[in-house]
């Protein structure tokens, strides 16, 4: 149900120039390349799918001082490539933090006995000590990985994510990890992920990937009968169970997911994955690479989807289905139909309640323009978004969700985002922990779009619903309404007084 | 299918339908590979023995959900207690977004930090230009009074000068020649968050006191809380406290309001905090006290070189640390203790007396920073617990043997056992070789709750799990009130749970306790 608007393209236009006028003039000229406005895919001569054009420069280094939201390549392959993979025991090579603020956060779930044969909420840390940074690190690493086999025996393969001395020191990890390989029959997978490499998340996921393909692929004698309907679902980490409730509909539909990367995943379903028929990818952000070669190497096709709100797993699960043929596509519509009554269900519990509110996104590499068609299908607006770390391939496929005028921010700073909502005022901000409670200090209601906000999963139809729900109560909670003290003048009196 | 509309099933109940129970199974049937059931929980009762735990106490290089952070994240949290003051923290940006995360998730509130955002290039020519740029983006654009400037890990190995940094950026122009920037070189790779904070805040001190004559004030003091999760409810406490005895104080580095701000419509980026006025007329306070010994050894050894007399404590928190507070407070300030204290002391040890059956004998398990482990096993102690297991992932020797002194003055202490060092893995070994009826931790401990079935006490930095208790003091004696009820509730309501089965324990489900 894509939604026909337009936005106050000159208004955002206007608070683009606003911002760019506070700062120091080489840092203006810097930012304003990362601002823009969409206009509208006819007035730019688009293909005719295509809503707008969202021109911004994309991918390049942040501007120091300013406030950038991003992580670092670290967070982008132990955060959220690798760290996911549950059997497997991923070391924080490095000094303590990095390991410990982001242990436990992006609740990717799974099953399994933790501390046992199964690691995902526990951190594992090389822990560095200044004699480590002097004297380098690698022997420390070989009784580190020595005495995981001890401990936890039954882990099924480790990986080394270096934090940022091991390349500085000259540590040579990829030799250790071969040596125990060899020692403990075992993947050992040495991850290059130190965070200055790079601008943001974004070259983790590639090194990640990278070392999938160069640590992983083809080292063992994988024995796995493939199926004429096996698929692989890429770039589903499985915050708050997002790729259960996506699986459940690809089986519904006749598939049988062989590996699910990297939520919940066993080294295993990372395996034998250049075994499936197709790769169906998610994430596209983080996960493309592997893709790429997998269907380079193997000849493994892929496919981009869109599991957020109905009217995108309709379109998604009717274009999975048409790779396969009519057997799978009589299913799938028989799944679209069982489904829909949920869906008109939920749209009529919520729909009045939302219809017309505005919403202004910023969220890592897929979501800003993912969610946008979810939002819609409950009657919203989406009046701005961006990315931490897009490429200009993100960019251009955010063209086919946002409409002319709305305001396209990449790699926004702390100042220019607090502005903009300020200038905008929507009715929700979606983004993450950082930018929460500023937000909601302004008196506007709030979802975090990376952890689902402890809630979730958002995929699928059974994830549309607690969607909506989530939405809704963000946004009509009664404590939106108790800011303002009722014995102080309010403030629009306050500002009529100040025009007089 | 397990949703619909009328009652929207979110992830706790849904994925118990039996649909995906089924998905699940099969799941994991067919494509994980698992290891046998049997092998599994062979390993799971192996992890519990006596065995496993000496493996587990001889790791040498292997660290495994340690309870400490690095020492940016406490120069950060420093400077989040001074007026106006933006941190800049100068090497990888991913850090800064950790920083600001991790604290934002504790406090439930924004966290302003900024990074010089180094990359591979400042890797090989140092980050001067970083440093340039980014104080000049900052000033213009965050309005701050002063820019608090520590480093990640990465400036450091590749050992950037702080200090000529500073001064190029302001032979550049990027912030006033006057404008106050000082700074502390914060290494990862060199103790934990405490350090960082010491480091911070002597960076400040010496800021503003190096070079300046220092004329004592009799009888005014300076306090120095130390990192501290609770800092919204424990600082305001002190200070009634000091209000209350008509004490002449200054707090040096108090992110009390900066972690609490009102929800009214406006975003303060910045909130209360030390004013820089007050901090450089610190220099001539007659003593300065550290309410945390271990986070402010440093700083401490400062204070003494400028002239100031120094004492410091383990978290005033329990009877008899509160009251060595407040008579070594009365002694420098020459202000007495008002009654109105004592009555107030007296009021939380009737409460200790009219609880104390529930609480004599029990035994704990404290993980945590240095002081605040020192704090709770005195309080445990007062009430007649015993401290079975301390542990500090970042506490020193020194610490070590301040703690066993500690519990040999007590002979509930006589069984305690101090681990230095270790982490919440072999926490998990001690649990269950030498079990305890209560552990006091933090978040992180939630998941030895679940393995060894010790009830966790969250009073430590960080909770991300629970809201708000970090609005509520610890210190003083209304803080130990507030920890004797949060104890004794754990108490009870495992008690009721475990009796609550109706047909089964119907006695002990008792109405009066």
């Amino acid at each position: 149900m894509s939604r026909e608007y337009e936005n106050d393209g000159a208004l955002h236009a206007k608070l683009i120039e606003e911002v760019l006028s506070h700062y120091p003039d080489k840092a203006a000229k810097r930012r304003k390349k990362h601002l823009n406005v969409a206009k509208s895919g006819n007035e730019a001569g688009g293909e005719s799918e295509v809503l707008s054009e969202c021109d911004v420069k994309s991918n390049i280094k942040s501007i120091p001082g300013v406030m950038t939201i991003r992580g670092c390549a670290y967070a982008g392959s132990k955060g959220v490539v690798w760290g996911p993979v549950k059997d497997m025991v991923h070391i924080s090579h490095g000094p303590v933090g990095c390991g410990q603020y982001s242990w436990s956060q992006r609740r990717n779930y799974y099953v399994g006995t933790t501390g046992v044969d199964t690691f995902g909420t526990m951190q594992f840390t090389s822990d560095f000590q200044e004699k480590d940074i002097v004297f380098g690190g690698d022997k420390k690493l070989e009784q580190i990985i020595d005495e995981i086999e001890v401990l936890f025996p039954l882990n099924n393969g480790i990986t080394v994510q270096s934090e940022c001395p091991i390349g500085l020191i000259g540590d040579d990890t990829e030799a250790v990890s071969r040596k125990k390989t060899k020692e403990y029959d075992k993947t050992i997978v040495p991850v290059r992920c130190e965070g200055f490499r790079g601008v943001s998340q974004s070259l983790g996921h590639h090194i990640a990937n990278d070392a999938i393909r160069d640590w992983v692929f083809d080292k063992k004698d994988v024995k796995f009968e493939a199926g004429p309907y096996d698929v692989n679902v890429i770039g589903d980490y499985n915050i708050g169970g997002d790729a259960w409730a996506s699986r459940i509909l690809l089986e519904e539909i006749g598939l049988r997911v062989v590996g699910n990367w990297s939520g919940d995943a066993t080294l295993a379903e990372i395996e034998r994955a250049p075994k499936a028929k197709l790769n169906l990818i998610h994430c596209y952000r983080s996960m493309n690479y592997i893709c790429r070669h997998m269907e380079e190497k193997y000849g493994v096709a892929w496919m981009e989807y869109n599991f957020f709100g109905p009217s995108q797993i309709e379109a998604s699960l009717r274009n999975i289905a048409k790779h396969f043929g009519p057997e799978i596509e009589e299913k799938t519509e028989k799944v679209i139909a069982k489904y829909r009554p949920l869906v008109d269900a939920v749209i009529a519990k919520y729909l009045s309640r939302l219809e017309g509110n505005t919403v202004m996104l910023y969220v890592g590499g897929l979501r800003p323009r993912h969610v946008v068609t979810a939002y819609e299908d409950l009657g919203m607006v989406i009046v701005g978004t961006g990315y931490e770390f897009a490429h200009s391939d993100d960019y251009q496929r955010t063209g086919h969700y946002v409409k002319n005028g709305t305001l396209i921010y990449d790699d926004v700073t702390g100042y220019e985002l607090e502005k903009f909502i300020e200038g905008i005022r929507p009715n929700l901000v979606g983004s993450g922990i950082k930018e929460k409670y500023p937000v909601q200090k302004m008196g506007i209601p709030f979802r975090q779009m990376h952890s689902w906000d402890y809630s979730g999963p958002y995929h699928g139809y059974d994830g549309f619903a607690i969607f909506a729900r989530d939405v809704d109560l963000a946004i009509n909670n009664p404590v939106w309404d108790l800011f303002h003290a009722p014995w102080k003048r309010s403030r629009g009196d306050e500002r009529a007084m100040a025009a007089e | 299918m397990p949703q619909s509309a009328e009652k929207i099933l979110d992830h706790a109940p849904l994925f118990r339908e039996p649909e995906y129970r089924k998905m699940l199974a099969e799941k994991k049937l067919n494509f994980e590979c698992p290891h046998p059931d049997e092998i599994v929980s062979d390993q799971r009762d192996f992890t519990q023995t006596w065995e496993y735990r000496e493996k587990n106490l001889a790791r040498k290089a292997l660290v495994v959900n340690p309870a400490k952070a690095c020492q940016p994240l406490g120069a950060v949290f420093a400077a989040a207690g001074f007026e106006r003051t933006m941190s800049f923290v100068h090497g990888s940006q991913g850090c800064v977004a950790y920083y600001r995360s991790h604290l934002s998730r504790h406090f439930k509130e924004p966290a302003a930090a900024v990074s010089s955002s180094m990359t591979e290039d400042a890797a090989v020519f140092g980050g001067l230009k970083n440093m340039v740029d980014g104080l000049a983006n900052t000033y213009q654009l965050y309005d701050p009074k002063m820019i608090a400037v520590s480093t990640t890990c990465m400036a450091e190995v590749i050992g950037d000068d702080l200090h000529s940094f500073i001064q190029n950026a302001k032979d550049e122009g990027s912030v006033p020649r006057d404008f106050d920037v000082p700074f502390a070189h914060t290494p990862a790779f060199v103790g934990s968050h405490v350090d960082g904070y010491d480091n911070m805040v002597k960076g400040i001190l010496e800021h503003f006191w190096k070079g300046q004559e220092r004329t004592q004030v009799e009888g005014a003091i300076n306090i120095i809380p130390g990192f501290d999760g609770f800092c919204v409810g424990n600082n305001r406490e002190l200070k009634r406290l000091l209000d209350v005895m008509g004490v002449s104080y200054t707090f040096i580095q108090d992110a009390s309001d900066q972690f609490d701000t009102p929800s009214d419509g406006e975003y303060r980026m910045y909130d209360g905090g030390t004013k820089i006025n007050e901090v450089k007329k610190a220099l001539n306070a007659e003593a300065t006290l550290s309410l945390q010994h271990h986070n402010t050894r440093k700083t401490l050894g400062y204070c003494e070189e400028v002239g100031q007399a120094t004492a410091s404590f383990h978290y005033p928190l329990g009877v008899q640390a509160t009251d060595e507070f407040l008579m070594e407070v009365a002694a420098i300030s020459g202000k007495e203790i008002p009654e109105a204290i004592r009555l107030e002391r007296g009021r939380l040890v009737d409460a200790m007396a009219d609880s104390q059956s529930w609480l004599h004998g029990k035994k704990y398990a404290i993980y945590g920073d240095p002081d605040f482990v020192h704090a709770m096993a005195r309080f445990v102690m007062e009430t007649g617990g015993e401290p079975t297991h301390c542990l500090a992932t970042n506490g020193t020797s020194a610490w070590e043997a301040d703690l066993k002194k500690l519990l040999a003055s007590s002979p509930f202490g006589k069984a305690a056992q101090v681990w230095a060092g270790k982490d919440l893995w072999a926490l998990r070994s001690l649990l269950f070789t030498e079990p305890v009826d209560l552990l006091i931790g933090n978040s992180y401990g939630k998941y030895l709750e679940r393995d060894t079935g010790t009830p966790l006490i969250r009073l430590m930095f960080p909770i991300f799990d629970r809201h708000h208790h970090h609005r509520f003091a610890l210190f003083g004696y209304q803080g130990a009130l507030r920890v004797l009820t949060t104890i004794l509730d754990k108490i009870f309501d495992k008690l009721d749970r475990e009796t609550s089965e109706t047909g089964v324990t119907d006695y002990s489900y008792d109405l009066t306790r």
